[in-house]
């Protein structure tokens, strides 16, 4: 058992997006080093509610970092300052007893506000439905062993596809790209026998969608691979812009 | 209702029941089927993978998800893996060894026939999921690998390291977005369902409740299938995602769909265990540790040495010790009462006594911690963030958790509630697991369910039946009043001038249904729970504060509807745990067990699946439907 520690919590309010919001401040006495970061908003949400005061509203689901629900800024990091961590698997012996926390929702133009530090992250469905996926209907699939998949290229081809669509890499971008979200995706079908037929359009469909849903260019500065709780390469950007050349001068 | 309807359990062999059904079950023209829509709620394995398929066949579909995203069901969270008889690893492996395991782990409290079914479509699940681009663990040559799982001694597990319901989900997801970008699909994201609609006792839409505005909506649809997953958050610290609730089949079970099975619910043996008062979950280690990982207590009772300092000779590896055929893989029933037991008689460590180790130090030593991490790497990570402690330099802790609800509504062999047009899928339904779900088998069930059986079975229904009840004004009418019975509740719950938080109260709920309907039960316990149970419902009536309004976000609103639901299902669970005056799987009287401490089932009086009708004012009824062994010959569980 950790010992307890008293945090300060800033936390952005606002009640929508057509209203203006705040920062407003409170503090959480002697709590257990050993609760997650929204374990610890529980409590405080427990305690406004008892003091007749909004609770904070913030997405979450599964609390063990694979659903992907939970996400927002703690001290201007997306998920906080650990490294390959969602914000639902932050825990408060990561920080010192009298730290301040400013907690932030995400900011990306294609990511409206909903309440408080909870954002509509619809456009990544939108990416996905503009081609993220082989065309196959149920029963017509051939017997799984028929296709070969070598293990290295199955494990690279994993590594892309843990990506749980949280929107931190659009978040930490200064231009709220989604190509690391995009390029993920993109390798995970590509690097694979089934993703072969529709490798052309779908890296076609899936980048102009990103465009048409607000998301900016890529920014080259990093900041996706340094959030993102899968660790996954934004190397894959970089094969992705590759990856149209390949595409375009195989069709020219 | 009188009675149970026919389970339409078909007869002859069982080798060719499913194909023999299919072969006989009516089809509709491309033409009609344009013209009849399908609302399925949920949005996990079952509910995605039948929205997909029956799109795919031309109907239109209409999926409700409380979710943002369908990528974010809970099925998203399994970890170890997927079962199919595919004998790629020649072992052995055959469907009847699948169905055979399935009827066994089960504890023969399930039906043959959906077992059968369930282990011959397993294998066209791996063919799909492939060819949707599922990266599956490969061997170097290319092909697919495998790994053993609790409950059975070949390897038939396939799996994507720990995260396979996730890539499996992904599958599912990526086949319904392309339906939605064909506009076969109509997604509604952020939409809890509080209601059933039926016209002339046959369900023909939802009430749901938009969680970005509070508006109630209703949808309506020739038929209605429920693929929303499990109740095991009535216990409050489950493995459950947050949010899994069980509003949407009690909703139902209220307009008349029968309840089976409620009291079978799995606690699994490997999950981190509880500390402070404010955790809001617990974690689940894969069940696929245990294939290195070697699961011991210390010999001595109150021995609080740390795990390196307590030599060899004075560890209890009690597994296998006890059961030498399958050691630490026993089934998850098994293996999560041996530890309860030792940490109750004080051999237990951590805070409280209340875990067990998982250690991996033998498999380091031997295969090295390179292929150890490999592995296992995402799962030691998981349990080092959320511990502090470091699983290859000290062993894990474990403790049995809530985890898997074997009940749920009752269907028939074509996945039917007892409410014509309701098909039930997945965790959902009661299906095919008996009193206890061996490993990697839940994936397996929600896909089946949705990818091959539902979409059959629902086109037959919907030739036979179809076109009733399509009369607009009683049509409205029945919305209408959803839309009121769900209205009252919400206003109902506002108005409770109280103090006390919602999660006050279910971590209540939660402490009562562990403590006497948890691991092991007992009928002084459970008729002791049924009275407290509804003594801390009166007092949430009274006194729950439901901060803001119904018209706008409101995540305290919601979790108190999901809450009050909570309620009645756990007075059902513990009468359905009295009722049952036995100990199969899962549900352990302590009143019926060997010198052993093995469960000692009833096959005389309980060999049947228990099927509640819900009454207004009374205490439900309990309908009985008895289950006939043909291929297997029920047998004493012995996995020493």
């Amino acid at each position: 058992m950790s010992n307890p520690l008293s945090l300060n919590l800033r936390i952005w309010r606002q009640e929508r997006a057509d209203l203006p919001g705040s920062y407003v401040n409170y503090r959480l006495e002697q709590v257990s080093a050993d609760l997650s970061l929204l374990e610890a908003l529980d409590l405080l949400n427990e305690q406004l509610i008892v003091s007749g005061e909004r609770p904070v509203l913030f997405e979450h689901d599964c609390r063990e970092g694979i659903c992907g629900s939970c996400g927002f800024l703690v001290n201007g990091q997306a998920h906080g300052p650990q490294a390959a961590t969602t914000v639902c698997q932050l825990y408060l012996r990561r920080f010192k007893d009298g730290d301040t926390l400013t907690l932030a929702p995400w900011q990306a133009k294609a990511f409206p506000l909903i309440q408080d530090l909870a954002v509509d992250r619809g456009a990544l469905d939108h990416l996905i439905e503009a081609g993220g996926f082989c065309s196959v209907n149920t029963g017509s699939a051939p017997d799984a062993n028929a296709l070969l998949v070598g293990r290295q290229q199955a494990s690279s081809a994993f590594e892309t596809a843990t990506c749980i669509g949280c929107g931190a890499c659009v978040a930490s971008c200064r231009n709220a790209s989604a190509s690391l979200f995009v390029a993920a995706k993109l390798a995970h079908l590509a690097q694979l026998p089934q993703g072969q037929p529709e490798r052309a359009t779908r890296a076609e469909a899936m980048q102009r969608q990103m465009l048409k849903e607000g998301f900016g260019s890529c920014s080259s500065q990093l900041e996706c691979e340094a959030v993102c709780p899968k660790q996954i390469s934004a190397d894959w950007i970089s094969w992705m812009h590759g990856e149209r050349r390949r595409l375009a001068e195989s069709a020219g | 209702m009188s009675g149970l309807p026919d389970p339409r359990i078909p007869d002859g062999p069982l080798a060719t029941a499913w194909r023999r059904t299919r072969a006989g079950l009516p089809l509709i023209s491309p033409l009609r089927k344009r013209k009849l829509r399908i609302l399925v709620v949920g949005s996990g394995l079952a509910g995605s993978a039948a929205a997909a398929t029956l799109a795919e066949q031309g109907y239109q579909v209409q999926l409700v998800t409380f979710h943002d995203s369908p990528r974010r069901a809970h099925s998203v969270a399994a970890q170890g893996g997927i079962n199919a008889a595919k004998n790629y690893a020649n072992d052995g492996d055959s469907v009847e060894r699948l169905f055979a395991d399935t009827v066994k782990g089960g504890d023969f409290r399930a039906r043959e026939a959906g077992c059968y079914r369930l282990a011959e479509i397993s294998g066209s699940i791996i063919d799909q999921c492939v060819a949707q681009g599922v990266p599956f663990a490969r061997e170097y040559g290319g092909t697919l690998a495998n790994r053993n799982f609790g409950g059975a001694l070949v390897s038939r597990t396939f799996y994507a390291r720990g995260q396979t319901g996730q890539q499996l989900l992904y599958g599912a997801y990526q086949a319904l977005m392309r339906q939605v970008a064909a506009g076969r699909v109509e997604l509604l994201t952020r939409r809890d369902m509080l209601e059933l609609v039926k016209v002339d006792g046959v369900a023909r839409g939802v009430v749901c409740r938009n969680l970005l505005t509070g508006a109630l909506e209703s949808y309506t649809a020739n038929a209605v299938l429920l693929a929303s997953g499990g109740y095991t958050n009535v216990y409050y610290l489950s493995t459950n995602a947050l949010k899994s609730n069980a509003s949407a089949i009690w909703r139902a079970h209220q307009q008349g769909a029968l309840f089976a099975n409620p009291c079978f619910t799995q606690i699994h043996p490997t999950c981190i265990p509880s500390g402070d008062a404010y955790q809001s979950k617990l974690t689940l280690m894969s069940e696929s540790l245990r294939n290195d990982g070697r699961v011991w207590l210390p010999l001595t009772p109150g021995d609080c040495r740390q795990a390196d300092q307590i030599p060899e000779a004075e560890r209890d590896y009690f597994l296998e010790r006890q059961y030498p055929s399958y050691g630490n893989m026993v089934p998850r029933d098994v293996a999560s009462r041996r530890a309860r037991e030792l940490c109750n008689g004080g051999r237990g460590v951590g805070p409280g006594g209340r875990s067990v180790y998982l250690d991996f130090n033998d498999a380091i030593q031997s295969q090295g911690s390179g292929v150890i991490g490999a592995r296992y790497g995402n799962l030691f990570e998981m349990y080092q963030r959320i511990t502090g402690d470091d699983p290859m330099r000290s062993p894990m802790r474990i403790y049995p958790a809530p985890h898997y609800t074997m009940g749920g509504l009752w269907v028939d062999y074509h996945l039917m509630s007892s409410i014509p047009g309701l098909f039930v899928l997945g965790e959902a339904n009661f299906s095919e697991h008996g009193a206890n779900r061996l490993g990697a088998s839940a994936l397996m069930q929600g896909l089946a369910d949705g990818y091959f059986i539902a979409p059959a079975t629902v086109t037959a229904w919907l030739a036979e039946a179809g076109a009733l009840g399509q009369g607009d004004s009683p049509l409205q009418e029945a919305c209408r009043e959803a839309m009121d019975r769900a209205g009252l509740r919400i206003n109902g719950l506002l108005a409770v001038a109280g103090d006390r938080p919602v999660d006050s109260f279910h971590r209540e709920l939660g402490h009562l249904m562990l403590e006497h309907c948890g691991i092991s039960r007992s009928a002084a316990g459970l008729r002791a729970a049924l009275v407290a149970v509804a003594d801390l419902e009166g007092r949430f009536q009274r006194e729950v504060r439901v901060p803001g309004e119904a018209l706008e976000p409101n995540a305290e609103l919601e979790k108190a509807l999901r809450l009050s639901d909570f309620f009645g299902l756990a007075q059902l669970m513990l009468r359905d745990a009295l009722a049952r005056e036995e100990s199969c799987g899962a549900h352990f009287r302590e009143e019926h067990q060997s010198p052993e401490g093995e469960a000692v089932r009833d096959d005389k009086n309980f060999a049947h699946i228990a099927a509640w009708e819900y009454r207004q004012g009374a205490d439900p009824i309990r309908h009985q439907e008895p289950l006939a062994f043909s291929q297997l010959q029920p047998s004493t569980r012995n996995y020493r």
